[in-house]
């Protein structure tokens, strides 16, 4: 459930200058993402928490994909909900300018 | 039959302190009629909004939690829209959330416990465990260019 290694494409530390024969044999290491949510144990993803959710909201205020998070399905979803809340009640901004 | 709602309103900075409080009233009065309870009130103060709403840049935000039934909360929700005052409003039910959540909670701490029971160890976890002290690796030998294995 929580975190999944990523073999190839295009993850979070995917660096373009380390392709070539080299990259074909042996993949780059890229470290193990990890569901946040799961391994600190927070079940309660709460719209109230702006704290909580703002390192998900990145510049642009878009959600952040789960492929670049890590964060595991179940709790994507949850956040996606929290953020949408807390949108309503303009506690995270829907853009940026 | 009752459920627990959750209610944040967003006040107008414009407003007076007592005109808080009046929305505030407003809302218990509500609640008191049609056979509620308000359970807990929380005033978060003045917050910066994340982006204007109308004119505002600012708001107060209040948080009710109310034990009710829909129609009552359906009531709140029309009268707020109504009230000028409040720029913004949200109403989420919450119990069914925080049962899946205490369901959840408890059935981790569950199998931790019958895990460490399994592995030998008191169910609760102690005072000071898990906290590795610094690793007493003396046999690491890897880098000791001491005398007689000196080719």
């Amino acid at each position: 459930m929580n975190g999944k290694k990523s073999f190839g494409g295009r993850g979070k530390s995917g660096s373009s200058s380390q392709q070539g024969k080299d990259a074909q044999r042996r993949p780059m290491f890229r470290r193990r993402k990890v569901c946040k949510f799961c391994s600190d144990k927070i079940d309660d993803i709460n719209y109230k928490d702006v704290k909580l959710l703002m390192p998900f909201v990145p510049e642009r205020a878009k959600v952040l994909p789960r492929r670049i998070s890590g964060t595991c399905a179940l709790h994507q979803r949850k956040l996606r909900t929290a953020i949408m809340r807390a949108r309503q009640l303009a506690l995270i901004p829907y853009t940026t300018e | 039959m009752s459920r627990k709602y959750e209610l944040v309103y967003v006040v107008s900075p414009d407003a007076t302190d007592e005109q808080v409080t009046e929305v505030h009233t407003q809302v218990e009065g509500i609640v008191q009629r049609m056979n509620g309870q308000l359970e807990k009130t929380d005033n978060w103060g003045r917050r910066k909004l994340a982006y204007e709403i109308g004119r505002h840049k600012e708001g107060t935000y209040v948080l009710e939690v109310i034990n009710g039934d829909g129609e009552l909360m359906k009531e709140i929700d029309r009268r707020l829209k109504v009230t000028d005052l409040v720029i913004r409003h949200l109403v989420v039910r919450v119990d069914e959330e925080q049962l899946v959540v205490d369901r959840t909670r408890n059935r981790r701490t569950e199998t931790t416990r019958r895990r460490r029971v399994a592995r030998g160890l008191p169910p609760d976890r102690q005072p000071g465990e898990g906290q590795r002290g610094e690793p007493d690796d003396d046999r690491d030998d890897r880098f000791d260019m001491g005398g007689e294995e000196l080719r």
